[in-house]
C-alpha cells in the first residue's frame, strides 16, 4: 500500500480511538456534575454512591482521553505536515485556544475533582467537577470549530497559496458548526446514558440492587428517551446544511449517481463505483427528496456531477460512506426504540427500575456501548464523504501527507492498532469488573466516612 | 500589533520564548513523574502505591505541558513542526506508546483484578522507560541537526541514557520532598547514585555540542560572550557538589529541607536548558530554519498571544493551587 492510504488509515485509528474517551467524558463530566448537585441538595447518600461509581469509570476514560489525544497532536506533524503549511493561520489559533482554554483546566481540576473531595471544601470540589465538566466541552467545542472549518472553510484568503484569516468570527461560527457541535454533544450525552443504562442494569441483573444503582439507571434512561429525539432532529438539520455545502457528499450518504427530481430514499443498495450503479437496490420512492428538500419531487444532485474534465473523482468513495450512514442511523432508531420502551415500562403505574423485565435489561446491557457504534458511524460519514478534500475545496488531502516510507508507517500502524486493541479490552473488562466487585458488597476503595462526617471533615475549623 | 516594532521580528521571538518555557516547565514537571515511573523496578509494592500517590493528582497536568509545546511549535512554527517531527517520526511513535502505556497503567493499576496489578506496575515503568529514552534520542538527534547517520544515532543513544538518568534524579528527589522514613532514605540513596549520571550527562552533552557545530564553537568562545556564559557551569558544578554534600547528610531532622534536592536539581535544569536554548538560537530547526522563517503569520500569532497573555497566568495560578492543595506528604490515594 502506499503512504497516502497508510497515513489516511493510521489517523483514522488514532482518531477513531481517542474520540471513543471524549465522547464519554465530555458527558460523563455533567452527569457527575448533577449526581453532586442532587448529593449536595437532598444529602442523600445514594447520590453520592452514584457518583463514586462513575467517577472511576471517568478518570479511567479520562486517562485514555489524555494519552491517545497527545498522539493525535504529533499526528499532524509527523504525518499531515502539508496540512499546518497551508493552513496553519487559521488552524493553529484554533488548536492553540483549545490547549490554553480547555486541557489546562480539565487537567488541573482532575486531580482536585478525584482526590481532593476530603482536601477542599465542599463547594470547591464541586466548582473543580464543573471546570472539568466545563473544560472538556471547551475542548469540544474549539475542536469542532476546526473540524467544521475543514467541511466549510470560510472567513480568509489565499495569499501565494497560504491560508490568511481575514474574519475570525467568521471562521469560529462557520456554516456547518452549530450543528456539528450540537450533533457531537447530543452524541456524548447519549453515549454516556446508554453506558450508564447498560453497566447499571448489568448491576441490577447481577444482584446490585442498590439505591444508588437504581438513580443512575433511571437518570440515564429517562435521559436518553428525551435526547434521542432531539438527536434525531439535529441529525436532519445537520444533513440538510450537508446538502447546501457539501452536495457530494449527501449524494454518496444516499448512494445518488445521477441529479434528477422525485429521489428515493435507499434502503439497501451495492453501490458499484466501475460502473457508478447500484446493485441490489431497494428503496422507498420519493423519500430522499421528500427529506431533503422537505419537496415529494425536489431535485437532489447526484455524485455523477462531481467529476472533474479531465474525469477525475471528485466526490468521495461511495459505499463506506454510505454504509456507515446507515450503521448510524439504524442505530440511533435502536436507541429510541429501546429508551422509549424502557420509560414506559418504568413509568407504568410508577413502578420504577422494578418495572423492567428481564429481556429490557439484557436489551440495555447489550446497547451499553451503542453510543460509540452511532458516533464512529457518523464521524466515518461526514470525514470520509469530506474526501478526496482534506479542507474542502482548498485543499486535497494527498497534498497535505508527509513523505514518510510506507513501510514505516506501515509498521508504526501495526504498533499502535495492537496497543489499542489491547487497551479496548482492558478498558471494557475493567468496567465489567468495577461493576461485579459493587454489585459484591466490595469496596473499590478504603472505608468512607457517612455524609455528615465527610461534610464535616471537608470543611476543616467549622 | 507593532508596540514592540516589527512584528515579525518579535512575535517569532515572543513565541519561541512561550515555547522553550514550555518545554522547561515539561522536563521539570514530567521529568519528575517520568522518574518516579523509571525508579518504579527498585521499589516494593506499598513503596509502589505511595510512589503512584506522589505524582497521582498532576500527571495529567504535567503531561499538558507538552502538548502546549508541541501545539505551539505547530502553530507558530508550521514549516519547522513537519521538518522536525518526520525527522523523528519512529522515536516520536516510541514515545507516544510510553506516554499511552504510562497513562492508562496509572489507572489501571488500581482498577483491574488484583493479579494484573503487577503487569500494569510494568507496563508503568516500560512507558516511562519508553518516554525517556526517545526523548533523550530526540534530544541527542535535535543537537545533531535532525540528521540521520549512526555517529549521530550513537550519539542520540548516549543522549537518551542520560536523560533517563536525569529524570530517574528528579524523580528520586520529588520522593524524597514527598515521603518519609523508609522510602525516603531509599530516595536518597537513589538520588545519590544518579547524580553522577546526571553529570556525566550534561558534562558530555556541553562537549559535544560546540564540536558538532562551528556555529555555537564560535557562540560560546568568543568574547565577551565566554564570559557571560561562564557563570552557567561555574554555578551548575556548585550547585552539584552541594547537592553531593547534602545528600549524603539527608535526610535531615524533622525533615527540614526536604525540598532543598527538588529544586537544586530544577535549577540545574534551568541551567542545562538555559545555555541550550542559547546556543541554538535563532534556529529552531538546527542549522537550517531560523523561527523567523518558519513563523506564522503575524496576525495569527498575535490573536494566540493575546488570548496567551491572559490565559496562561490563570493556567500558573490554578496550577500552583492543586500542588498547594496537595501539599505535604502523599497519602494514600482516594476518591472521597
Amino acid at each position: 500500500m502506499e503512504t497516502l492510504l497508510l497515513s489516511r488509515i493510521q489517523f483514522a485509528a488514532n482518531i477513531s480511538f481517542h474520540i471513543l474517551f471524549p465522547t464519554i467524558t465530555i458527558a460523563l463530566g455533567w452527569v457527575l456534575l448533577f449526581f453532586k448537585l442532587r448529593y449536595t441538595q437532598t444529602g442523600q447518600e445514594r447520590w453520592m454512591e452514584a457518583y463514586r461509581f462513575w467517577v472511576k469509570i471517568f478518570a479511567l476514560s479520562f486517562a485514555l482521553g489524555v494519552v491517545s489525544g497527545i498522539t493525535m497532536s504529533f499526528q499532524f506533524g509527523t504525518n499531515w505536515p502539508g496540512f499546518m503549511e497551508k493552513v496553519g493561520n487559521i488552524a493553529g489559533p484554533l488548536l492553540a485556544y483549545e490547549i490554553m482554554t480547555a486541557f489546562f483546566l480539565e487537567a488541573v481540576f482532575l486531580g482536585i475533582m478525584l482526590f481532593g473531595f476530603s482536601r477542599v471544601p465542599n463547594w470547591l470540589h464541586t466548582t473543580a467537577t464543573f471546570l472539568v465538566a466545563f473544560g472538556t466541552m471547551m475542548s469540544a467545542f474549539w475542536i469542532i470549530v476546526l473540524n467544521s472549518w475543514m467541511h466549510t472553510p470560510q472567513g480568509f484568503e489565499m495569499i501565494n497559496g497560504v491560508a490568511h484569516a481575514t474574519d475570525w468570527w467568521a471562521i469560529i461560527f462557520n456554516p456547518s458548526m452549530p450543528y456539528r457541535f450540537a450533533h457531537m454533544v447530543l452524541a456524548s450525552f447519549l453515549t454516556v446514558s446508554f453506558l450508564i443504562a447498560g453497566i447499571s442494569a448489568f448491576r441490577w441483573l447481577i444482584g446490585g440492587r442498590t439505591e444508588g444503582v437504581r438513580v443512575a439507571l433511571k437518570t440515564a434512561v429517562y435521559t436518553a428517551a428525551l435526547l434521542i429525539p432531539l438527536q434525531i432532529l439535529m441529525g436532519d438539520f445537520h444533513g440538510l446544511n450537508t446538502k447546501e455545502y457539501q452536495p457530494a457528499k449527501v449524494a454518496a450518504m444516499e448512494a445518488n449517481w445521477e441529479t434528477h427530481s422525485g429521489v428515493p430514499l435507499v434502503l439497501f443498495a451495492l453501490p458499484d463505483e466501475e460502473n457508478r450503479e447500484n446493485r441490489f437496490e431497494i428503496g422507498i420512492p420519493k423519500l430522499a427528496s421528500f427529506i431533503l428538500t422537505h419537496d415529494w419531487n425536489g431535485e437532489v444532485k447526484g455524485l455523477n456531477d462531481f467529476i472533474g474534465e479531465d474525469g477525475e473523482v471528485l466526490h468521495p468513495p461511495v459505499s463506506p460512506v454510505f454504509w456507515s450512514f446507515r450503521v448510524m442511523v439504524g442505530t440511533g432508531v435502536l436507541m429510541l426504540l429501546v429508551s422509549w420502551a424502557a420509560s414506559a415500562m418504568m413509568l407504568r403505574k410508577s413502578r420504577g427500575v422494578a418495572g423492567l423485565p428481564k429481556p429490557m435489561l439484557y436489551a440495555l446491557v447489550g446497547m451499553s456501548f451503542s453510543g460509540w457504534v452511532a458516533t464512529l458511524a457518523g464521524w466515518y460519514t461526514t470525514e470520509i464523504g469530506r474526501q478526496p478534500w482534506l479542507v474542502n475545496g482548498v485543499m486535497s488531502t494527498k497534498e497535505a501527507v508527509a513523505d514518510v516510507p510506507a513501510p514505516m508507517v506501515l509498521s508504526t500502524l501495526v504498533a499502535y492498532l495492537a496497543v489499542y486493541a489491547v487497551l479496548l479490552t482492558a478498558y471494557i473488562s475493567v468496567i465489567f469488573y468495577l461493576a461485579r466487585r459493587m454489585s459484591r458488597g466490595e469496596r473499590i476503595d478504603p472505608e468512607y466516612p457517612k455524609s455528615e462526617a465527610a461534610v464535616a471533615r471537608a470543611v476543616p475549623g467549622e | 500589533m507593532h508596540i514592540f516594532g516589527d512584528p515579525t521580528v518579535w512575535l517569532p521571538f515572543a513565541f519561541a520564548a512561550l515555547m522553550g518555557v514550555s518545554i522547561l516547565i515539561y522536563v521539570v514537571l514530567d521529568g519528575f513523574d517520568l522518574g518516579v515511573g523509571l525508579l518504579f523496578p527498585f521499589a516494593d509494592d506499598s513503596e509502589k502505591d505511595r510512589m503512584i500517590a506522589s505524582i497521582g493528582p498532576f500527571w495529567d497536568a504535567n503531561e499538558t505541558w507538552l502538548v502546549l509545546a508541541v501545539g505551539l511549535l505547530l502553530v507558530a512554527f508550521p514549516a519547522a513542526h513537519g521538518d522536525i517531527l518526520t525527522a523523528l517520526y519512529l522515536p516520536v511513535t516510541i514515545m507516544l506508546i510510553g506516554l499511552i502505556l504510562r497513562g492508562v497503567a496509572f489507572e489501571f493499576r488500581a482498577k483491574a483484578p488484583a493479579p494484573h496489578k503487577a503487569a500494569w506496575n510494568k507496563a508503568f515503568f516500560a512507558g516511562s522507560l519508553m518516554t525517556a529514552l526517545s526523548q533523550g534520542f530526540m534530544l541527542g538527534m535535535y543537537i545533531m541537526g535532525l540528521e540521520w547517520s549512526w555517529a549521530h544515532a550513537g550519539f542520540g543513544a548516549l543522549t537518551a541514557v542520560f536523560l533517563t538518568v536525569g529524570y530517574s534524579f528528579i524523580g528520586a528527589t520529588w520522593v524524597i520532598h514527598k515521603t518519609d522514613e523508609h522510602l525516603q532514605r531509599k530516595a536518597v540513596d537513589w538520588a545519590s547514585g544518579g547524580i553522577w549520571g546526571l553529570v556525566l550527562g550534561i558534562g558530555a552533552i556541553s562537549l559535544a555540542t560546540p564540536y558538532v557545530s562551528e556555529r555555537i564553537f564560535d557562540k560560546w568562545f568568543s568574547w565577551p560572550s565566554f564570559a557571560y556564559l561562564s557563570p552557567l557551569p561555574i554555578f551548575s558544578g556548585f550547585l552539584v557538589a552541594w547537592l553531593w554534600w547534602m545528600l549524603r547528610r539527608m535526610p535531615f531532622h524533622n525533615d527540614r529541607w526536604s525540598w532543598l534536592p527538588f529544586a537544586a536539581a530544577t535549577s540545574l535544569w534551568i541551567m542545562a536548558f538555559g545555555g541550550m536554548a542559547y546556543s541554538f538560537y535563532p534556529y529552531v530547526v538546527p542549522e537550517k530554519l531560523t523561527i523567523y522563517d518558519a513563523a506564522s503569520a503575524p496576525e495569527s500569532l498575535f490573536i494566540i498571544l493575546m488570548g496567551t497573555c491572559i490565559v496562561l497566568p490563570t493556567i500558573i495560578a490554578y496550577t500552583v493551587l492543586a500542588y498547594t492543595i496537595f501539599r505535604g506528604k502523599a497519602t494514600e490515594l482516594r476518591y472521597d
